[in-house]
C-alpha cells in the first residue's frame, strides 16, 4: 500500500470525521508542516476557512487523489499564516481575519479584504463581533518608475457585469501592475447559513453565484449527503449531471462569444448568443427554470425531466451539431481575431499549479484537475468523457478548452439521455445528530468546494463555500502584466471569474 | 463566415414578436410616475445597468435581452456604458453595504429626468439576503424606485414586458 502525503499528516491523529475525507485537529507544528508542503508544491490548497475559534484548511493531493482537512484551534485567536509561505492563501486569510477576527501571524498583507468598513460591525462571524469598526483607508500597492500613470476602474463597470475595482498602473499602453479590490458584493452568505435548515441552505448556495447555480447546488448537496451518509437514487444523480452539463454549455457558449466580442468580432457573439438562449430554453422546458435554480437539493433533485424537455434537449444537441463546428472553424480561420487571442495574457503552468487553478484557467495551463474525473462522483464514474488540457496558457488556449468542453458536454448529455435510469428522484435528507461533510463539484468555472457542519437539530452550524475564482482572480493580475490595456477585457473575459461567488 | 452571413440573409429572423407591456408594471408606473414624466418616458430610452450586489443571475437574463430572440434595441431601448448617458437605471441585487455609496453616486451622476427600475426579488426587498449584516436592503432603501420587475431571476420576457411598460403612452 502506498502512503500518501496526506496519510503522513494524519499519522497518529484522532480522525474527527471521514465524510468522505478525513479531518483531524492538528498542532501548530503540523499546521506549519502542511504549509511547507503547500509552499513546496507537494500539495494544493483546496480551501481555508474559519469556524468559531478554529481555522481549517483543505488539502488536495492530486496523484493519487486524496483530500484532507486540518483544523487548528487558535490559541489567543492567532494562527501561523499559510499565506506567509504560500501566496494562494493570502486573500483567504485576509477574509478569515475580516469575518472571524482570527489573526494570521506573519501574513504579508495586513489590509482587510471583504470588510470595507461599512458593515457597522467588525468580525461578524467571530466569537465577539465588535460594534466599532476601525476606520479603513485602503492603500493600493505601489508601482514606482518614470512615466507611470494609474487607471482606476469600477466598482461600477461599463458593461452589464458585476462590480469590483481594478487599479491599473500603466506605462503608456503597457500594464505594469494590476491590482484588484473585491468584496463589493459581499452579502454575508456564510452568516445567513448559520441556523438555516438544509432547504434554505441549498437556496442560499444556489444564489452564491447565479451562473453556477447547479454547481453550487451540487457541491452543497454533496456535502450534506456526505454528512448524513446518504446515497441518492441513481436517476437523481443522472439528472443532476444533465443539469450540470447544460449549465456548462450555456456558460461556455456565452464566454466564447463574449471573448470574441471583446475583440470586436460581434458575429460570433450573436451566433453563440443564439446557442446559449436555446440551451436555457431547453433547460426551462426540461426542469422549469432557465438557470435550473433550486432543482438540485440535498437527497436528490426537486424536478424530473419533463418529456417535452427531453425532446428539446435532443433538438438542442442537433442544432449544436449543425452550427457549432462552423463557428469553431470561423474562430480558427479569422486572422484578426487570432491576432488578439494568441499569445495574449499567458498564464504560466507553474503559477496555475501553485494556485491550484481549476476549470479552463487551470486546464489551459497544463493543470488537468477536474472534480468530475478526479473524484468520479456519480454518474461520471459510468460516463465516458475526456478532460481536455492544453499548455499554451493564453486567451486562445482558454477559448479552446471551452470549445473542447462544449464537445465533451454534448457527448455527456447524449449518454445521459440514452442511459437515464428509472426510479425515485429524492430521498429524505434530515439530520438527527451533529455531523459534517465536505463536497466538491465541477462547475463550468472549476471546482466548487462546500464544507458543512450540522448541529443535532437539523440546522446548519457552519457552511463554507469556496468558489474557484478565489484561486483565479490573483492569476488574472499576473497574466495581464506586460500586456496592453486594450487586451484586459479579453484576458478578463477569458477568465470570467465570479465576483459574487468570491465575495460571498 | 460567408455561409453564416448568407443564411442570416435568407432565413427568417429569430426575433420574436413583442410580448406587450406588463399590466402590473403599467399600474405601478401609473401610480408612481406623474403624467408629464410618463409622456417623456414614452420615447427611446438609454439604460444603465448597475449590479448593487446580485448573485449575477439577473445580469445573465438582462444580457439575454440583447440576443437575437429578444432584440431589445428594436424598441428603442439600449444599454449605455455610463450613467451620464442614461435615462433609466436598472438596478439588481440586494444593495450591499459595500455597494451603497457606489449606487448612490451612480444615481447622482445620472442627469434628470431619470427613472429607476429595480430588477429581481432581491432588488425589491433584499430577498433571501435581507437579514444579513452586509445588506442595506432593497434598492428603494438607497434610491427612489419607479418600477419593480420581480423574479429570481426574471426571465427576459418578464424583463421585456416591464421595460415596454416604460414606453407605453398612457
Amino acid at each position: 500500500m502506498t502512503v500518501s502525503l496526506i496519510d503522513t499528516l494524519f499519522e497518529g491523529l484522532r480522525i474527527e470525521a471521514r465524510r468522505p475525507w478525513r479531518r483531524a485537529i492538528v498542532s501548530r507544528d503540523s499546521w506549519k508542516v502542511a504549509s511547507t508542503h503547500l509552499a513546496e508544491g507537494r500539495l494544493s490548497l483546496l480551501g481555508l476557512w474559519g469556524d468559531g475559534s478554529t481555522v481549517n484548511m483543505a488539502l488536495l493531493d492530486e496523484e493519487p487523489l486524496d483530500i484532507g482537512v486540518l483544523t487548528l484551534a487558535c490559541a489567543d485567536g492567532r494562527f501561523p499564516s499559510v499565506g506567509a509561505v504560500h501566496p494562494p492563501a493570502i486573500r483567504l486569510e485576509r477574509a478569515v481575519r475580516d469575518l472571524y477576527g482570527l489573526e494570521p501571524e506573519g501574513l504579508p498583507d495586513q489590509r482587510p479584504w471583504l470588510d470595507h468598513g461599512r458593515w457597522g460591525v467588525q468580525h461578524p462571524l467571530g466569537a465577539e463581533p465588535s460594534a466599532l469598526p476601525a476606520a479603513v483607508k485602503y492603500s493600493f500597492l505601489p508601482a514606482e518608475g518614470e512615466s507611470l500613470h494609474q487607471i482606476p476602474v469600477g466598482p461600477v463597470h461599463a458593461g452589464i457585469i458585476e462590480p469590483g475595482h481594478f487599479r491599473f498602473t500603466a506605462n503608456g499602453e503597457t500594464v505594469v501592475r494590476l491590482e484588484e479590490r473585491l468584496g463589493y458584493v459581499h452579502k454575508g452568505i456564510e452568516s445567513l447559513m448559520v441556523g438555516a435548515d438544509l432547504e434554505r441552505g441549498a437556496r442560499l448556495a444556489a444564489r452564491t453565484s447565479g451562473d453556477s447555480s447547479v454547481a453550487y447546488g451540487l457541491a452543497f448537496a454533496h456535502a450534506a449527503e456526505a454528512a448524513l451518509g446518504l446515497q441518492i437514487p441513481p436517476r437523481a444523480a443522472w439528472l443532476r449531471a444533465l443539469m450540470a452539463e447544460l449549465e456548462r454549455l450555456a456558460n461556455h457558449f456565452g464566454d466564447f462569444g463574449a471573448v470574441c466580442n471583446d475583440a470586436s468580432f460581434s458575429i460570433m457573439h450573436a451566433q453563440t448568443g443564439v446557442l446559449r438562449e436555446r440551451t436555457l430554453r431547453a433547460a426551462a422546458a426540461g426542469f422549469g427554470h432557465r438557470l435550473m435554480m433550486d432543482r438540485v437539493v440535498p437527497g436528490g433533485v426537486a424536478a424530473d425531466l419533463a418529456p417535452a424537455g427531453a425532446a428539446q434537449v435532443r433538438e438542442l444537441l442537433a442544432e449544436i451539431g449543425r452550427v457549432f463546428p462552423r463557428l469553431v472553424e470561423l474562430y480558427d480561420n479569422t486572422a484578426s481575431l487570432q491576432d488578439r487571442t494568441v499569445t495574449t495574457g499567458i498564464l504560466k503552468p507553474a503559477l496555475a499549479r501553485q494556485f491550484g487553478a481549476g476549470g479552463y484557467v487551470g486546464r489551459a495551463s497544463g493543470r488537468a484537475f477536474d472534480a468530475r474525473a478526479a473524484t468520479a462522483y456519480p454518474p461520471y464514474d459510468s460516463l465516458k468523457f475526456d478532460v481536455p488540457v492544453l499548455d499554451g496558457g493564453d486567451v486562445n488556449a482558454r477559448v479552446w478548452i471551452r470549445i473542447r468542453e462544449i464537445e465533451q458536454s454534448v457527448g455527456l448529455i447524449e449518454q445521459i439521455l440514452a442511459g437515464l435510469p428509472e426510479g425515485p428522484l429524492r430521498i429524505r435528507a434530515e439530520a438527527t445528530n451533529a455531523c459534517e461533510g465536505l463536497g466538491l463539484a465541477e462547475g463550468f468555472r472549476g471546482d466548487v468546494l462546500a464544507w458543512l457542519r450540522l448541529d443535532g437539530e437539523g440546522r446548519i452550524a457552519r457552511c463554507h463555500l469556496r468558489d474557484p475564482s478565489w484561486f483565479q482572480w490573483p492569476l488574472l493580475e499576473a497574466v495581464i502584466e506586460g500586456n496592453i490595456v486594450a487586451d484586459f477585457p479579453l484576458c478578463n473575459k477569458s477568465f470570467n471569474c465570479s465576483y459574487s461567488g468570491h465575495d460571498l | 463566415m460567408r455561409r453564416t452571413l448568407f443564411e442570416s440573409l435568407v432565413k427568417s429572423p429569430l426575433t420574436e414578436a413583442s410580448p406587450g407591456p406588463d399590466d402590473a408594471a403599467l399600474a405601478e408606473l401609473a401610480a408612481n410616475v406623474e403624467c408629464a414624466a410618463r409622456r417623456r418616458l414614452g420615447r427611446s430610452l438609454s439604460i444603465r445597468e448597475i449590479d448593487a450586489g446580485s448573485c449575477n443571475g439577473c445580469e445573465l437574463e438582462i444580457h439575454a435581452l440583447n440576443n437575437a430572440f429578444y432584440d431589445l434595441e428594436r424598441f428603442g431601448l439600449r444599454f449605455v456604458a455610463s450613467p451620464r448617458h442614461a435615462d433609466v437605471l436598472m438596478v439588481t441585487g440586494p444593495v450591499t453595504k459595500n455597494m451603497r455609496e457606489a449606487l448612490q453616486r451612480t444615481y447622482d451622476a445620472t442627469p434628470d429626468p431619470k427613472w429607476v427600475v429595480a430588477v429581481g426579488d432581491c432588488a425589491a426587498d433584499g430577498g433571501i439576503f435581507s437579514a444579513s449584516y452586509a445588506v442595506a436592503g432593497g434598492v428603494h432603501a438607497v434610491v427612489p424606485v419607479d418600477l419593480h420587475i420581480r423574479g429570481c431571476p426574471p426571465s427576459p420576457t418578464q424583463l421585456l414586458k416591464g421595460l415596454l411598460a416604460l414606453l407605453a403612452q398612457s
